[in-house]
């Protein structure tokens, strides 16, 4: 699988590029096109659901976060302790590599898997459903119920946004209150 | 094997976004970039050489389908992303109509 | 955002297409058992349609014909859709439920039980939940002034 490395290789020089700028709207600009490239590899893969709903997902992602970003008076940040910090975290990152390394040998190789518990959903998945997609078929058939749960996140989300969003929000005494406007 | 590792990869470049940067911006898009990594290793779990999607085509029996288990849970975790990444940037809105800048350390007022 | 909307190239193109963006959306959504997509894909893209004639024809212009009432209402009849889909399941003991709708031929939209169902409630949910997320966060600036 020779392509997947190389897309593998694009998604993470733009998600370096995305970390490293400076400029905000590069930076998200950059996180959309480390998106297209999963999409791609997605469909590489063969899961076309899941292409489908990254590529609209990211889509939405990038609109609402273009509109927080476009700012004309971003203060510049100044740092201090940099030295340090940052070998820490780059010790602590290159722990966690070799950590992983040894423990990514003992899973299956990369296109044999064990496939237990699909076993059952690949042959019972037609003839209980009569449903041809399988993903949907196991999705809203046989494990319903965790839609159920991501439904109400996603409505608990929606709340939550128009909750943090609203007019007032408590304020110290003598502070000026905001106003909006549309 | 290379593949898993080089998804180890993103996912410590996502993990040194999140812990070593200032702005608040950039925290979101390291958050992101975890999600993303997270996302592709469940499926590349479920990958089978020479497998075909799992669906059906008329007239046709199973044989060498990918696995469709985790591509049903990577679907969940997609949108829960979303939700997740949309609170997180209205309280990033709403923070920087309160404290007039995205920089962490100057945001230290706990109380209203 | 401009509050006069964008060029008219732009505006004409949108006027132009915005209506096949919304049938791909429903035509995602009914199809979900039968080809890839499902409820949330569907939903998103019908939401990024009218995200879509939002941003071309500027805020001024569109916000005040909005019936806000519906957004509200779409929602929490997609969720108690859902919620009823699986509480019958729930009690009468086994999740495809033949004889209220039937499980019919492979290969058809009227099919596989109750699944077609979910999608399209899963679909009004999601779609009328991310338009107000939409509204509420890239149409609201801080100036003087009052708010809605």
């Amino acid at each position: 699988m020779l392509e997947l490395n190389f897309i593998m290789l694009f998604v993470i020089i733009a998600a370096f590029i995305a970390v490293e700028m400076k400029d905000l709207l590069s930076a998200v600009v950059s996180v959309a096109a480390a998106g297209l490239g999963l999409c791609i590899m997605f469909l590489i893969l063969k899961a076309p659901d899941i292409a489908i709903t990254q590529l609209v997902v990211e889509i939405f992602l990038l609109i609402i976060l273009i509109r927080a970003t476009i700012r004309k008076d971003l203060p510049f940040s100044t740092s201090g302790r940099w030295f340090f910090n940052t070998l820490m975290t780059l010790i602590f990152l290159m722990v966690f590599l070799t950590a992983a390394y040894t423990c990514l040998k003992q899973i299956p190789q990369f296109g044999y898997p064990l496939m237990r518990v699909s076993k059952y959903y690949l042959t019972e998945g037609l003839p209980k459903t009569h449903a041809t997609n399988l993903v949907t078929s196991i999705l809203l058939g046989f494990r319903a119920y965790d839609t159920l749960g991501e439904a109400t996140v996603l409505f608990t989300a929606v709340i939550s946004v128009l909750a943090v969003m609203r007019k007032k929000g408590r304020k110290k005494i003598g502070e000026a209150e905001d106003k909006y406007e549309l | 094997m290379s593949i898993y590792f080089l998804d180890f990869i993103l996912l410590s470049i996502g993990l040194y976004c999140v812990l070593r940067k200032r702005n608040l911006i950039k925290i979101i898009i390291g958050l992101i970039i975890c999600e993303y990594a997270v996302n592709l290793f469940l499926i590349l779990i479920g990958y089978k050489l020479n497998g075909r999607s799992p669906l059906f085509s008329p007239g046709m029996e199973i044989k060498n389908m990918v696995d469709p288990l985790p591509q049903a849970l990577v679907l969940t975790s997609i949108v829960i992303s979303l939700a997740t990444t949309a609170f997180v940037i209205a309280l990033a809105v709403r923070i920087y109509q309160k404290y007039k800048t995205f920089d962490i350390t100057k945001i230290r007022r706990l109380r209203g | 955002m401009n509050s006069n909307g964008m060029s008219l190239i732009v505006k004409t193109v949108t006027r132009l297409t915005v209506g096949f963006i919304f049938v791909y959306g429903i035509y995602i959504v009914l199809h979900g058992h039968i080809s890839p997509g499902g409820g949330f894909a569907g939903g998103v893209i019908i939401a990024l349609s009218f995200v879509n004639l939002m941003l071309a024809y500027g805020k001024q212009e569109l916000y005040h014909r909005i019936p806000k009432l519906f957004l509200a209402l779409f929602e929490t009849i997609g969720a108690i859709m859902f919620l009823g889909i699986a509480i019958l399941g729930f009690m009468s003991g086994y999740f495809f439920y033949d004889w209220f709708v039937s499980k019919g031929k492979p290969f058809t939209i009227f099919s596989a039980g109750t699944i077609p169902l979910s999608n399209i409630a899963i679909a009004l949910k999601v779609s009328s939940g991310l338009f107000a997320i939409f509204l509420v966060l890239v149409l609201i600036r801080v100036t003087g002034g009052t708010q809605e």
